[in-house]
This record gives structure tokens, sequence and C-alpha cells, in this order.
């Protein structure tokens, strides 16, 4: 099972965190802390593979993967696979680069709550349930136009009856 | 912004994100993230926000949230926005409150409703919001809320809904495995589906369900092994196609769980043969995802019933990896040969070079793997160097978890594989030296009994090397600064068990190192204890050889300062100290005899030396001991009263059934006093009430004082089984001086002293497995005898003081059911329900109490009311008194189809031929139950300890049958 998401840039500020297990809010900035520091004291060229034991507790296994500003963490436990959930950073990647065009740090910033869609596309309460990307568009694209659709009939009566009674 | 749809945000929030960004310091964020709380909690209680304005806000709150700050004043409108028709508006609302809430917010049930709402809605992107919610939200109460629509979804005509249904269904089995236990052939059904995704999907529960128990799932090894053949023939649509493989995050999952249900089952892995044979052949060997599946088929081929052939193939595999420039595979290929040479050990010759050099590598994890990997491959002809190697890491490193890890594994190698005795005393003084305040204690207990106990050889002149050379390197050592806690308790007790033994030191050094470390760490209680009962060692063995003492004049200050001391574990051994120094030789050989830390200390648990005692004090007149079974009848007279306000609760008899067991015990001291103070401590377990009722044991206070302090005095975590007969056997100070060590962990108990064997037995296990493994991987070299030999002492030793512990007692447990009133035969007990079997032997005071009114003929109690109760219609007596309850109008039915057998209709009558058969061991039952009733109805406390008084002198055993009589008939009732 996948126990957390974490996406936070090169100076440690979380860019996204999404935990499938509940954690008070203090704890989650102590593991995001915890996290940051173990990653930014590893070289370049070395695996992507981390010990999270010691700060996610026992049977805990951590990859990142580094693009540019930022670094994409997953955390899982022994049901998962390292090198297949590398793959699965790549996939949501890809994903997000296709969705938003050459992704860059502030696309995920400023669609922090599209992020989290296509996210929950992936992993469905810390289960993978999909690992194509085209598969996750597809999802994602839908639920954007059907969103801007409720999103036009829902707002412009509002503000047209809203203005009606003025 | 406008491209992307409904995504959209407002200038504000760009602002924000923006300053954030652009922040200096964590100072000036908080001041930025603090100002834009002031702002929302404004902005977000006015009247009348516009809805696009409401869902931008959740959103910073969102955000503001995952800087760590505190949106929860914000929650609540999370809440309301997913009882919002508009989708993108629900969407973010469900997307706040997931990230918001857990399962047990008071929130939570403002949402259910919406949910189960929200399922049944036939947009699916909606069904999809909830689910999603639900995996998140929903609990193990509000479960059935919402299972049955989940259930429906599970044949939803879009996959995407299937899929997350089987999800949503899978974490409620996580949360709550009982409330979809009849739910899990569903998981099976979609395995069927027909499309592969949501299959896929369905991998992921069953995998865990496997986990768990692998032998429901044996029959589909078949249908797992034809999906994964169909998935590596390239039998699904491109679109599952990942990296050119096909679907390769599904043939993951499909090869673990192979791994498990081929694991140790022959048939199952020949099953399996072929199609791992396939994947090794196609995989795509040059992409990550491909080398995924393959590190996947060697997991499975090493956890399956082995095939030389693909082992052959995974050793290949394994090679490539760790010769590949990928420190990720190079990482998987060490994970992967850890694997494998569990199987075939000789694979990790050829990679000796390769293993070496990722031990070098800069990473750290790579290196924290192949330590792993040498841990699994040493043997006592590489011991040396691993547990170096290991040692120089663990300086290294500042991480106190891996630091820990290490440190108990170097431990663990050189107690199994320790090439010589000065090496391991070397080891462990590295060890202790570099981490000793992070290694369990019990390292340092293990250490000194291997001092202790030497190497498992009788060979009495090598453990005295051991010991020698422990002492020189402990007060070599002690000239260094800031030791741990540990490290120095291990040094003063091998000094003061061993410092003067092989006479190269004299008293004095030993003495005065003693007493310097004592003053070094005087803010350390636990070093000083361990200090001073050292320095009582060495001048006992001083004066038991006949040597005249001279105390340091420090020793004495030290003393002195102690005998003030504000803790009083310290104060007592400064007073021992002082005592024993004032014996003559005789006496102090007595009590501290050299070198017995090891020796078994006979307890005799039967105080069988206070016999004459006994038999003295009962010719002058005293009361014979009663055992805690004839008692209990009696006893729980006493306890009557205190039963008293326990009546209302008669009606919900659940517990009240258990009380009065425990106070049996408790007031086995106070055997024949009629006192009724004693609160009833509840006990629920049965089985050790028979384990205790050793009664000697718990008898006298002072003798059970003295007895545990005995007891806790025996050194059984350095015992050995002792061969030589016993050196000492009932003297308690004896005791408590050989025990230098174990004393000072405080008082055991003991039971707690049988637990700590009982915990340690599973580590001794374990290096028994180790050892098997290590001689069947590399051929039982010679040094390897020596592991056996210690593993063996070890579990022999603590066998052996179980075993002993639990021999007096289960003799005594049979004789105690031997004079024990037989229990009521076991088909009564099945007239009950099943489920309270576990309250026999609790006693219901009522019933007690109506069995000694019986005995006793109190006529006080057969009033006027007697020929009323005396008629056949007990039940319409009983049904006027309202806080009998319903317990009780049981009783009064069984009672009159007693007294009466042709009143059949009442529920009680069935247990009628039993109750007759039982009801011949008491004298006439149906009288005291119409006593019980009438002192019930009047309320007649006052008289009940007049009876109590009255009873107590005599009518004992006829109490007891009523009383046991009365039990079958509570059981019968309930």
């Amino acid at each position: 099972m996948i126990k957390a998401v974490m996406v936070m840039n090169t100076q440690g500020k979380t860019r996204l965190a999404k935990f499938y297990e509940y954690l008070p809010v203090e704890k989650q900035q102590e593991l995001l802390r915890g996290v940051f520091a173990v990653l930014c004291s590893r070289a370049e060229n070395v695996s992507n593979f981390i010990d999270a034991e010691s700060i996610f507790g026992p049977d805990s296994r951590l990859v990142y993967k580094h693009f540019a500003t930022l670094y994409f963490v997953f955390v899982f436990d022994s049901s998962e696979n390292e090198l297949a959930v590398l793959d699965l950073i790549q996939v949501f990647v890809e994903t997000l680069d296709r969705c938003f065009k050459n992704v860059c740090e502030l696309d995920v910033v400023f669609n922090y709550s599209k992020v989290h869609t296509i996210l929950d596309e992936m992993i469905f309460g810390g289960q993978v349930v999909e690992t194509s990307s085209s598969e996750i568009m597809k999802a994602v694209e839908e639920i954007s136009k059907l969103e801007a659709a409720s999103n036009a009939i829902t707002l412009i009566p509002k503000s047209a009856s809203g203005w009606r009674s003025r | 912004m406008g491209s992307q749809g409904g995504f959209y945000q407002s200038k504000e929030f760009l602002d924000l994100v923006k300053s954030i960004g652009e922040a200096r310091s964590k100072a000036e964020e908080d001041r930025i993230v603090l100002h834009e709380i002031d702002t929302l909690k404004r902005r977000i209680s006015e009247p009348d926000i516009p809805k696009r304005k409401m869902k931008e806000y959740i959103i910073r709150l969102v955000y503001i949230e995952m800087l760590g700050h505190d949106a929860s004043f914000g929650y609540i409108h999370a809440v309301k926005m997913t009882h919002d028709d508009s989708l993108l508006v629900k969407r973010t609302g469900y997307l706040a409150v997931t990230l918001f809430l857990n399962e047990d917010h008071d929130l939570i049930i403002l949402i259910v409703n919406t949910i189960q709402k929200d399922l049944k809605s036939d947009n699916y992107l909606v069904v999809c919001a909830a689910l999603n919610a639900v995996c998140k939200l929903i609990n193990e109460e509000t479960i059935p809320a919402v299972l049955p629509q989940v259930v429906e979804l599970l044949a939803h005509p879009k996959e995407a809904v299937r899929k997350k249904a089987i999800m949503a269904l899978h974490r409620f089995y996580q949360k709550s495995p009982s409330s979809v236990s009849h739910l899990i052939s569903n998981f099976r059904k979609r395995l069927c589906d027909n499309d592969p995704g949501v299959m896929g999907a369905t991998l992921c529960p069953l995998f865990d369900l496997i986990t768990l128990d692998v032998n429901s799932y044996k029959d589909l090894v078949n249908s797992f092994v034809s999906i994964l053949k169909q998935v590596a023939e390239r039998r699904l649509s491109k679109a599952y196609d990942y990296h050119q493989m096909p679907a390769p995050f599904i043939q993951i999952k499909l090869l673990k769980i192979l791994a498990l249900l081929g694991s140790g089952d022959k048939q199952a892995s020949e099953n399996m043969y072929t199609v791992l044979g396939d994947i090794f052949r196609k995989c795509d060997s040059s992409s990550n995802i491909g080398n995924a599946v393959f590190y996947e088929c060697i997991c499975c081929v090493s956890s399956i019933y082995p095939n030389p052939r693909l082992l052959d193939s995974a050793a290949d595999v394994i090679s490539r990896f760790l010769k590949s420039d990928s420190h990720n595979l190079k990482y998987m290929g060490i994970d992967a040969l850890g694997r494998l040479i569990k199987i075939s050990p000789e694979i990790a010759e050829q990679h000796q070079l390769a293993v070496i050099d990722c031990l070098e590598d800069p990473d750290d994890t790579l290196k924290r793997k192949t330590f792993e990997l040498l841990y699994k491959m040493t043997k006592s002809t590489n011991v040396d160097v691993i547990v170096d190697r290991m040692i120089d890491y663990m300086i290294s490193i500042n991480d106190n978890h891996y630091k820990t890890e290490i440190a108990s594994r170097c431990v663990e190698l050189a107690e199994q594989f320790a090439p010589s005795n000065q090496w391991f005393i070397q080891t462990m003084n590295k060890v202790f030296e570099h981490a000793g305040d992070l290694v369990n204690i019990k390292v340092a207990h293990n250490l000194m009994r291997l001092i202790a106990e030497g190497f498992g050889e009788d060979d009495d002149n090598a453990d005295s090397k051991l010991r020698s050379s422990a002492v020189e390197s402990y007060l070599r050592i002690l000239g260094e600064p800031n030791l741990p806690s540990v490290f120095l308790q291990v040094i003063c007790w091998v000094l003061g068990e061993y410092g003067t033994a092989d006479g190269m030191f004299s008293a004095s050094d030993i003495t005065g190192k003693l007493c310097d470390v004592a003053e070094a760490y005087s803010s350390d209680e636990t070093v000083k204890a361990y200090a001073v009962t050292a320095l009582m060692k060495t001048y006992a063995f001083e004066i038991a050889a006949g040597r005249k003492v001279d105390m340091l004049p420090e020793c004495q200050s030290l003393m002195e300062e102690l005998l003030a001391s504000h803790s009083t574990d310290l104060q007592q051994r400064a007073y021992e100290l002082q005592a024993v120094i004032g014996l003559d030789a005789h006496a102090v050989e007595g009590i501290m005899p050299s070198d017995a830390s090891c020796e078994d200390i006979e307890v005799d648990k039967g105080l069988s030396f206070l016999n004459g005692y006994i038999q003295e004090a009962i010719e002058k007149g005293a009361q014979p001991y009663i055992s805690e079974n004839e008692r209990s009848g009696v006893l729980n007279m006493g306890n009557f009263r205190n039963q008293d306000h326990h009546e209302p609760s008669h009606g919900l008899r659940f517990e009240a059934y258990e009380l009065p067991k425990p106070v049996v015990q408790s007031r086995i001291p106070q055997a024949l006093l009629p006192s009724t103070e004693i609160v009833p401590v509840p006990e629920p377990m049965y089985p050790r009430e028979t384990y205790q009722t050793p009664v000697p044991s718990n008898s006298s206070s002072a003798g059970s004082a003295e007895l545990k302090l005995r007891l806790d005095g025996v050194q059984k975590k350095w015992g050995r089984p002792t061969y030589t007969p016993e050196t000492s056997t009932s003297s308690s100070t004896s005791q408590k001086t050989v025990n230098g060590a174990a004393q000072v962990e405080g008082a055991t108990t003991l039971n707690s002293t049988r637990e700590t064997y009982a915990s340690r037995k599973p580590q001794v296990e374990i290096s028994h497995e180790k050892q098997k493994l290590a001689a069947s991987l590399f051929g039982g070299s010679s040094k390897l005898e020596k592991r056996p030999a210690t593993g063996h002492k070890v579990s022999k030793a603590s066998s052996h003081v179980v075993e002993k512990s639990h021999v007096p007692k289960s003799s005594k447990e049979v004789a105690s059911e031997k004079t024990a009133p037989a229990q009521p035969p076991p088909d009564l007990l099945d007239l009950g329900e099943p489920t309270d079997t576990s309250t026999v032997p609790s006693l219901d005071p009522f019933r007690q109490l109506e069995g000694l009114l019986d005995t006793t003929q109190v006529a006080s109690a057969a009033n006027g009311a007697t020929a009323a109760s005396r008629s056949p219609d007990v039940t319409a007596l009983y049904a006027d008194t309202p806080p009998v309850g319903i317990h009780n109008m049981g009783d009064a039915d069984l009672l009159s189809g007693l007294s009466n057998p042709s009143v059949t209709n009442m529920p009680g009558a069935t247990a009628k031929p039993q109750l007759t058969q039982s009801s011949g061991k008491g004298p006439n039952p149906k009288d005291s139950l119409e006593k019980d009733a009438l002192v019930r109805q009047m309320d007649m406390c006052g008289q009940r300890d007049c009876h109590i008084n009255m009873i107590q002198p005599y009518g004992i055993g006829g109490g007891l049958k009523i009383q046991e009589r009365a039990e079958t008939l509570v059981l019968c009732s309930i």
C-alpha cells in the first residue's frame, strides 16, 4: 500500500502532500521535514531509494525522483516493488506534463486541485488503480469538461438570479 | 489559466502562492500565512458568498494546512460544499474534507448522508468523488451506512466506478474485517471482470487477503497463473502496455501473489514454473519497468519451491543487476541476492567483488542494503571482517535509528560467531563504547551472562582467561571519559564478580576504580547501584578468602553518602555493604559465594521448612490452614455486603458473575476473618487462578515478601542448567547477593520473571534457525560448532528455569484439584449459553447465602413469609420484587420447576432433569432459595452479618456443596 505522496521543491517547500492514512497536521509537517532532510543530503547519481524506517516506522520504503526543481516522493510498504514505484512516479510526472504542457513547479502550485485529481485517478485509498497516463488523462479531461459545464450551468443562473433580485 | 477549464484560480491566490514562494525565511512565510488566515476567517463567514469564491477560499485553506497551519475554522465550510449540486464545487468540497478530516472527526456525521446520496447519483463522477471520500472518511461505525451502496456499485457499468468500489470495499476490510467478511467473495468475482483494469485493481485486495490466509486461496493458483500467462503473451490490448511491456504493474502484482501462494507448496509451485520461465525469457531488460518485473520474478522464484533452472535464470539476472552502473539496479541486485542465498548460497561467491564495491559506494542506501546482505552471509570465517566493517560504519553515522539496528546486529553476530574470547570482548567493548546508550539493555545482560558462563566449553581455564581479559580491558577503558551507562553497568558487574578473581589486581585497585565510577557518574543511580554492589562483592570475597579488609577512605565516604541517599535502593545497598563488612568469613561465604552468579537457587515454594513451626502453632490451638477451594464458600459470605450495591444491575448480568472470584484470592490471608472491607478486584482470567492456587506462595505476608525477594534474587537471567549441586538453598540473603545484576532491574515477581523468559525464547530460536541456515549454506566449518553451543545453552537455561517454576505448581494444582469439591459436571454447564462457560467459577453471593442459610438453619430468616414462599407459585413472589430483575426471575422459574414439576410452561423448566439431579448434592435447595428470596425481599441486610458470624465456625462443607449447586442453578438460569 502507498502510505504517502509528497512533492516538494529543492528548497524544502511542500508543493503537494497526500497521506493515505490520517495523520495530524503537525505529524505531517514533521515527516515532510524529515524527508526533506534526508533528500537534500543525498548526492547525485545515487539510487532513488531510501530506507525510510527511521522516519515512517517499520516496513516503510521511500522512493524519490528529482525533476528540475521538484522532488517527487512516494512512501509505501513491502507490498510494492521499488522499481515499479519509480515508474509510477514517472507515470505521474508524465501525466502532469501532458496535462500542463511542459509542467513546471508553478503549474503544480497553481493547479493544486487538478494535481490532486490526477493523483486520485492513479492512487485510490493507498492502492494503485491506474498506471496508464493516457487513461488518467482521459478521466481528468472528462472531469474538467463536466466541471466546466456544471460551473457554467450553476454559476450563470445563480449570478443572473442574483442580478435580477438586486 | 483560462485554458485549464474549471480549475479556476483567482489573482489573490496567485499572489499568496507567489509571496510565500518568495518568502526568504520561515518566519516571513509564517507571517504571510497568518495574515492570510485572518483574511480567510473574516471572509469565509460573510453571508452570501458566491460559490466560486467559496471554492477558492477552501482551496486556499487546503493550501494553508499543507504548509502546516491550522485551518480547522474552515472545515465546516468544506463540509457544506460537499452538499452542493455543482460538480465542481462538490468535488472541491470532497477534496478538502478528505484532506482535512479523519474518520473519527466530529463533522463526519454531517457528510455520511451526502455520501449516501452521492453514491446513488447517476453522474459517475459524483459517485467517484463520493467513493474517494468513503475510502478516507468512513470508519467502522459508519461502514454499514454506505456498505449496501458500495456493494451495488461493484456492478456499475463504468469500469472506473467498479474499480473504485472494489478499493472502497478493500478499505473497509482493512478497517474492520468483520464488517465485510461476508462480502469477500466479491473480490474473487471481480477477478473475472471483463475489464482488465478492474481485474488488476482486484489484485490489490486479494494480495492482502492472501497474505493473511494463504490456504483459502490455493484454488486460485491456476487462475492467477493463466492470467499471468495471458498478460505475458500480450493478450491484453495495447492500451495496457507501458514502455513496450504488457501491463507490467499487473504482472508484478501477480508475481507477488504467486510468491505467497507457492511458498512451501511444491504442487502449486510446479504450476508456476513454466510461466516464470517464460517471463525470464521474454522480459525486456532495457527498461526500468522490465527490471522491476525481473526483480519480482526473482523474489517469486526464491519464495516458491525451488526449481534449479529458474534459480539459474534468477542468478543470471542478479549478476546483470550487480554489474549494472545504475545504483537502483545494484540495490535491487543486492536485495535479490540476499533472497537467493537462502536457497543457493554458492551464488554469493561469484559476486564477492560486486558486493564489496557496493559496500564502498558513497550511496548510503546501497551501503545499508549491503550490510543487510553481509549480515545474512556472515559465518565464523568472515565474522571479524564483517563486524569490523559494521562497527566502522556504525561509528561514522549519526542516524540513531540505524545505529541501534546495526549495533544490535554486531552484537548478535559477535555472540554467534566470535572466533576468540579476546575478540569477542574487544568487539563488545567497541559496540558499547560507541553505541552503548542505544543498545538494548538485554545485550548488556547477555554479555554479562557470557562472561559468567564462559563460551560453553567445560573448560574452566578458558573461562577464567576470558574473565581476566575482560577485567583487564575494562580497567583500561574506565580511564576514558563519558562512557555510556549500560557499558558502565557491565563493567561494574564484571569487576565486582571477577575483579580480584585471578589475583592480578588487588581489592584496593578494584574498589578504588569502582569508587571512581560511582563518583564520576554520580547522577546515574543505576550505575551507582551496580558500583556499590560490586564493592560489596569485592569486599565479601576478600573477607571470605580470609584477608583483612581495609576499606578505602573514598569508599567509606561513598558508603556514608549513600546511607543517607534519597534512593531507597541505593540506601539499602549501602546498608548491606556495611553489614557484610562486619560479618565473619564463614557467614560472608554463605551469603556471597564467589563466582556463583550462574548457580540456580532452589526455592522451596511449599515452605516446608516452616512445617515445624506450623505444627507447633496448631498444637497451641491455632486454626489449621484451609485450602482456598474449601474456603471460597465461606469467604464470599463476607463479601456479601459489598455485592449488595450491584443488585440493581442484575438485569444485565454480564460482568457481575466475574466479580466474586478474585475476592477469594485477595482474601486468602484473612482466611478466617469475617471482615467485609476488602473490595473485590476484578480479574477476569480464570485459568490464571488455577495456576495461582498453590496457596503457600501467597500465604503469610512476611513469608511471601521473603519469597518474592528470593525469586527475584534467583539469577535466572544468567542461570545455566545446574549440573552442580546447589550451593545455597533457602537463605534469602545469599540469593540477594548472588544476583547483583538482576537486582538492579528492580523487583521482579515470579510472573514477570517467567515473562522475561518467554520473551527471550523467540530470540533464541531465531539464532537457532540462523545457525542451521548458515550450516547448510556454508557447509559446517569447524568453528560453527561454537554457535549451537551458545544457543543451546541459552535455550536450555531458560527452559530449565521455566520448567522449574512450573513443576511445583502444576503438581500442587493437581493436589488442590483433588481436595477441592468436584466441579459441576460439564453437562450441566452445557445447559447455559455456551458463552457462559467462562463464568463457571464465579459465584453469586446470593447463591452462597442461600446455601449457608440453609445449612445453618437460620431461624430468623424463616419468619412469617416462609409460608407464602413455600407455595408452588414462587414466581408470583418474585414478580413483586423489582430489583431482582430478569435473572432472578429465571431462578424462580427453575425453583418452581424444582418444587413443582408440573409447572412446565416456564422457560427454565427445560433444565429440570439436570437440576433435580444436581439438587441431590445439597441439602434441600428449595428451602434455601426460598429463604434467600425472603431475605432479599425483606432487605434483611442487618441480619446477614450475624449469619456470617454464625456460619463461619462450622458448616463449611455443607455451605460449599450448596454453593456449588447454586452455581449450577445460576448457570441454568442465565
